[in-house]
């Protein structure tokens, strides 16, 4: 299954101008589990997808509300010349086709 | 039990709040009212240009309905990143509606005004003795950048605001300073623990964000006591719940357990969350790990050019298949015809419905789409220059030749008239950083103002 279809919250936002996080938000704690124990859903695996190295992804947990957040570094800084997203608000893709 | 309460008016000074949120949070006793106005989220233009984000009749709707009550329960009014940058034309732009208001309402205060600029000579110095370090994921600085560096700011904390509000000024207009400065400076003051003070700033500044149903645009009142705060939304139809608060930690922030502020780590592991009324969240467990060495942030942002813009739908699928080759063909057309004008421009194709959203990370779909729309930016060293360069582009895209071509009376649907827009100033994040103020002298002090 694709994470954007088992996750009830799949977005991103700007965690500063250099910085995007992608929440993945689950009803379940079995989902919220299965995403986790994905092989998948790794630094090594979701850092090629955002064209960055492994030691800049950080996946975060909060399992008292089954979220899981992943920090990303920005392409570009956010409004600079060559952005496409300002807020960072539609980066949760490539992420969210990431099958697990 | 010492206790301390106040209001956050709303999530961004200009939002807007429900008058009947302010009904309600005067109905109990208030120590102060804050409001945030500061974010970098709009992007770098409105630092770099001196604009605001929010419009001076929103900010004026929302203070003009505070202002008096506050006025006459002699609680201060704390506004914080004052014009939503925080640098000086911002800061002087809600002074001014903040004149306005007096004027209108024949009121009588005093306005303690802290700016937050910076001198380039001080960032060149700063450069020059490696003080200046990359924060939040932003690149080394480029000391190079520096001439073309508008409005640098500092994001200062709690401190001038506290000296600020020693003057007994009504009302504070602050510069750039930190989001939680706004709402935990007067609880420092006081003697309330910082772990808890900015913690539950951090949650105030967004207004009834951390509330369901959520909403920056209507207002916060926070309890704080000497081992817990309870945050509570004024309006009747909305509320808090442990998770709606716990959940706010995660609201832009890199990491849900901690952020960290000049004053030091604020560490949420041990925090607990207890729904202790109807409608209210009591917190408790946060912890200040004070910060070992002293820094400061910095935001600058540098000026890139003008911009223009373009904007055309297309229907033919040989040109939409072929857009590419259109691009590859106006690039040329354009360097040809504006050669003898200016070699200094830049353009970029933004298609969308193919790939301008997430061209740079996936491959195009396999299926083209019906119909795509064509953004063309130009970015030159002045308006016209870049109105120039888009009018030239423009032209070449309607008539450009790609193989295949049946629709040769045109490639374009322009949706206006006229079909360019001038996107004025252009800037990007140049100064993201930290300072290492170790044995610097940088003072933020607070100007006095009557206004009436």
């Amino acid at each position: 299954m694709k994470i954007y279809d088992i996750a009830f919250v799949c977005r991103s936002k700007n965690a500063g101008p250099f910085q995007l996080t992608v929440d993945l938000m689950f009803k379940e704690k079995s989902e919220y589990d299965k995403v986790l124990s994905s092989p998948n859903f790794t630094p090594e695996k979701i850092a090629p997808l955002y064209r960055t190295t492994p030691d800049k992804v950080q996946i975060k947990l909060f399992e008292r509300i089954l979220t899981v957040k992943v920090v990303l570094p920005r392409l570009t800084g956010s409004g600079s010349p060559d952005d496409t997203d300002v807020y960072g608000s539609q980066q949760h893709f490539p992420l969210g086709d990431l099958e697990v | 039990m010492k206790e301390l309460r106040y209001l956050s008016l709303c999530g961004m000074l200009g939002y807007g709040y429900k008058p009947v949120s302010l009904e309600n949070a005067f109905a109990e006793k208030l120590d102060f009212i804050g409001v945030d106005a500061g974010s970098t989220d709009p992007g770098p233009y409105y630092l770099g240009s001196g604009k605001s984000f929010v419009k001076e009749l929103q900010m004026k709707r929302d203070l003009a309905l505070v202002l008096k009550r506050a006025l006459e329960k002699k609680i201060p009014l704390i506004i914080g990143s004052a014009g939503g940058s925080g640098a000086r034309p911002h800061t002087d732009r809600v002074v001014k509606v903040l004149q306005e208001i007096a004027a209108e309402q024949q009121l009588k205060f005093k306005a303690a005004v802290i700016y937050s600029d910076l001198e380039k000579s001080f960032l060149e110095k700063m450069a020059a003795e490696g003080r200046i370090s990359p924060c939040g994921g932003a690149p080394e600085f480029d000391a190079d950048s520096i001439p073309r560096i508008c409005n640098p700011v500092a994001q200062f904390g709690t401190g001038p605001i506290i000296e600020a509000l020693q003057t007994g000024a009504d009302v504070i207009v602050s510069g750039r300073c930190c989001d939680t400065a706004v709402f935990a400076a007067f609880p420092i003051m006081k003697g309330f623990p910082a772990g808890l003070a900015l913690h539950a700033a951090k949650i105030a500044e967004c207004g009834a964000l951390c509330a369901r149903p959520a909403g920056a645009n209507d207002s916060l009142v926070v309890t704080l006591r000497e081992d817990s705060f309870t945050v509570a939304p004024p309006d009747p139809e909305r509320k808090c719940t442990p998770d709606s608060v716990a959940a706010h930690s995660l609201y832009e922030q890199p990491d849900p357990y901690c952020f960290y502020e000049p004053e030091g780590m604020i560490d949420m592991r041990n925090s607990s969350f207890e729904q202790t009324s109807p409608r209210g969240v009591t917190v408790r467990g946060t912890l200040l790990r004070p910060a070992e060495k002293e820094t400061l942030k910095l935001e600058g942002a540098a000026f890139c050019g003008f911009r223009s813009i373009t904007i055309a739908g297309l229907r033919d699928p040989n040109a939409i298949a072929n857009l590419d080759a259109i691009e590859e063909g106006v690039r040329k057309a354009v360097a040809i015809s504006i050669k003898n004008i200016t070699e200094e421009y830049s353009l970029r194709f933004l298609r969308y419905g193919v790939d301008a959203v997430g061209g740079r990370l996936e491959a195009p779909a396999a299926i083209p789409p019906r119909e795509a729309a064509l953004v063309i930016e130009a970015i030159a060293p002045t308006q016209d220059l870049a109105d120039t360069a888009i009018s030239l582009a423009r032209s070449s895209a309607l008539h450009q030749q790609f193989p295949n071509r049946k629709s040769t009376a045109g490639n374009l649907a322009f949706p206006f008239s006229p079909s360019d827009f001038k996107g004025g100033e252009v800037y990007e994040f140049a100064l993201y950083h930290l300072l290492d103020m170790e044995g610097v002298e940088l003072e933020f002090k607070p100007v006095i103002m009557e206004i009436c």
